[in-house]
């Protein structure tokens, strides 16, 4: 019974996904969906290495609208690289970040920011998960970059996850 | 009909295609294996949004249903493609 | 045909949000098409993947729940698919050109190209 608790958030995410896919809110669904969720959730626990235990939502709404801000900014930023003349007027390259996070669900969502933001992607982290890699289109000011990803998306997500 | 969406809806059908003709020219030039992978991904999304886009021509939510689709088997191909790249080599490079 | 008479306001703003989804799509396969190298032209379609997206998917659920006269937003389904599977494409592609372009840079006898990423 120790399992319970700590199932809830997949089940409710699961549930959601089962009602919304179904577009219907009848009662049949409803006992359908409960079912089921609860049955692959109690089947796929013994998979799950660790557990994602989020809080602080407020954070977590802050942190959603940064980066659809973020993500319009440089929306128009590549366009402008992409149309603007043929060569030479950027430079794109690998670029290596220290990292503090070590959730491993932290650096999921951290994988999908970098992967929303057009710019920059997502290229590897060390074995040891203290250098992160990523590649970046407009690769000015190092520095920079490091400062946002850390201060902008890395902070909050350590408060949410950990 | 007085109305705008149709013109937005037939702009946005030639927008798809055009795209979706750059990432072919891609996909039959592209020099390395890992750019028509690429090329073939992004057929997939433009291939969804112009799905999306004929479901909001013709007001049918069967649609929605075939974008669906479509995202859970592109992403399901080009990473077993990618993945392919990745370990294989059994192709000669 | 698009069955309904939606009001005004409706119609304005998904035709705009239509519109820019289109063009940045086109911008974005544009890009796939005219950046120099594999590793700048992975950028590119991103553009599409999110804000291009977004665009078309927030259009559909408009029209849609015009439509309906309710609340219709199973396109966020889409949505949270794609957020959730792209990094990994994304990821999985630049990873095997970094190992395809180290290999064939040793098989041609050059100096061995600096590690860029651990794997």
């Amino acid at each position: 019974m120790k399992r319970w608790p700590s199932l809830s958030l997949f089940t409710v995410a699961l549930f959601a996904i089962w009602l919304l896919l179904n577009d219907s809110l009848a009662p049949g669904q409803v006992l359908l969906g409960l079912v089921m969720t609860i049955t692959v959730s109690l089947a796929t626990a013994a998979m799950l290495r660790s557990r994602a235990r989020p809080h602080h939502l407020l954070v977590a709404i802050r942190l959603f609208f940064v980066v659809f801000i973020d993500s319009v900014r440089s929306n128009i930023a590549v366009a402008r690289i992409i149309l603007g003349p043929a060569k030479g007027h950027f430079n794109s390259g690998f670029m290596k970040i220290p990292i503090d996070m070590r959730d491993s669900y932290g650096l999921t969502v951290l994988a999908c920011i970098l992967t929303a933001i057009p710019g920059t992607v997502w290229a590897g982290l060390s074995a040891d998960g203290e250098l992160l890699t990523i590649h970046v289109l407009d690769l000015h000011d190092e520095e920079a970059w490091i400062q946002t990803i850390k201060y902008r998306y890395e902070r909050p997500l350590m408060e949410i996850f950990e | 009909m007085n109305s705008l969406l149709p013109w937005a809806v037939s702009f946005a059908l030639i927008a798809f295609s055009l795209a979706m003709i750059c990432a072919g020219i891609r996909l039959l030039r592209g020099p390395s294996a890992e750019d028509r992978v690429l090329a073939l991904d992004t057929l997939y999304v433009n291939s969804m949004l112009t799905v999306l886009t004929l479901g909001i021509l013709f007001g049918s939510r069967l649609y929605f249903d075939i974008a669906l689709l479509i995202a859970l088997f592109g992403f399901v191909g080009s990473a077993a493609m990618a993945k392919f790249l990745l370990r294989g080599e059994v192709i000669e490079s | 045909m698009i069955p309904v008479d939606l009001p005004l306001w409706a119609d304005v703003l998904a035709s705009l949000l239509l519109v820019s989804g289109g063009l940045l799509t086109l911008i974005g396969s544009l890009g796939l098409f005219r950046l120099p190298d594999l590793f700048a032209r992975i950028h590119a379609p991103t553009l599409g993947n999110t804000l291009g997206l977004a665009c078309v998917l927030l259009a559909s659920i408009l029209i849609a729940s015009m439509q309906a006269h309710r609340l219709v937003f199973q396109e966020l389904l889409i949505w949270l698919l794609v957020v959730v599977t792209s990094p990994l494409t994304a990821m999985l592609i630049i990873r095997a050109g970094i190992y395809r372009d180290r290999k064939s840079a040793r098989r041609k006898g050059m100096d061995r190209p600096d590690e860029a990423v651990d794997h």
